[in-house]
């Protein structure tokens, strides 16, 4: 029930950062000038963090909706339904911990 | 452990007396499309995020100069492209569901629908021809701001 709510929550914020990130970056047409002049108001530590968040919206959804794939498909699917949303939760966290420290590190500084 | 109450993945609806409706299978490929659109989009859209954000540089590394020396491949222009429409479909459809989901009345519906709709063909046409119509070296740009291949 809750990973039903999760997954169309993080669907629909994904949804609209698809929708704000191709107008963004329609502005390469525009010219370099106004490209790098928008793209720089987000370097800041507010964005870097909803970069983050976004990240985690989108790699939930992913390992979720392959979760949801094999409840279809896979006949055992129903049955292990509840265990297969902790090995997403794992998934998840392996993710994260492989990203969270490289992106913070760009945005906070450091090398 | 609490079971889904036996879940049945959508059949097309057989011909005779038991078929209530008249409006054929479009929501049946719906269903098939978000989950093989899905599979294509996760790797997809993870490479995207390992080569933008987490290879090089990472995110601080995004300026015109990055975008540049990207399409100036064909293997990201039809990359980007695959990532644009599936996504925008995916994304689309499933916005679609969730407002026929919350939406009650007839107009509401109508109208967040048309909205929907309408951001999909703008977002969709003016990236697809962005990716397509892009210059790399635009004339009189200064050079700094230009990827490095330009000056060649």
């Amino acid at each position: 029930m809750w990973s039903w709510v999760a997954h169309r929550v993080t669907g629909v914020l994904i949804f609209f950062f698809l929708l704000v990130h191709v107008l963004d970056t329609a502005l390469v047409r525009v010219s370099p000038e106004a490209y790098n002049d928008v793209i720089g108001t987000y370097k800041n530590p507010i964005m870097g963090l909803g970069e983050a968040g976004l990240v985690a919206a989108i790699v939930f959804h992913a390992f979720n909706g392959l979760r949801i794939i094999l409840v279809d498909f896979w006949a055992k699917g129903p049955k292990y339904q509840k265990v297969m949303l902790w090995v997403v939760v794992g998934l998840f966290v392996v993710t994260m911990a492989g990203f969270l420290p490289r992106h913070l590190m760009h945005v906070f500084g450091g090398e | 452990m609490t079971l889904v109450a036996d879940p049945k993945a959508p059949r097309p609806p057989k011909g005779g007396p038991g078929r209530r409706t008249t409006r054929g299978n479009t929501e049946l490929y719906g269903w098939v499309f978000m989950r093989a659109s899905g599979v294509l989009l996760l790797v997809l859209i993870f490479g995207h995020l390992f080569v933008n954000l987490v290879a090089g540089e990472g995110v601080k590394a995004i300026d015109f100069g990055f975008v540049a020396g990207k399409w100036a491949s064909p293997f990201w222009q039809v990359w980007d492209l695959l990532m644009l429409w599936l996504a925008m479909i995916h994304g689309t459809n499933g916005v679609r569901t969730i407002i026929n989901d919350y939406a009650e009345r007839d107009t509401t519906r109508l109208v967040l629908k048309g909205l929907l709709y309408l951001a999909f063909a703008v977002v969709v046409i003016l990236g697809t021809l962005v990716i397509f119509t892009f210059d790399p070296c635009p004339s009189g740009s200064p050079a700094d701001l230009l990827p490095s291949f330009c000056t060649a």
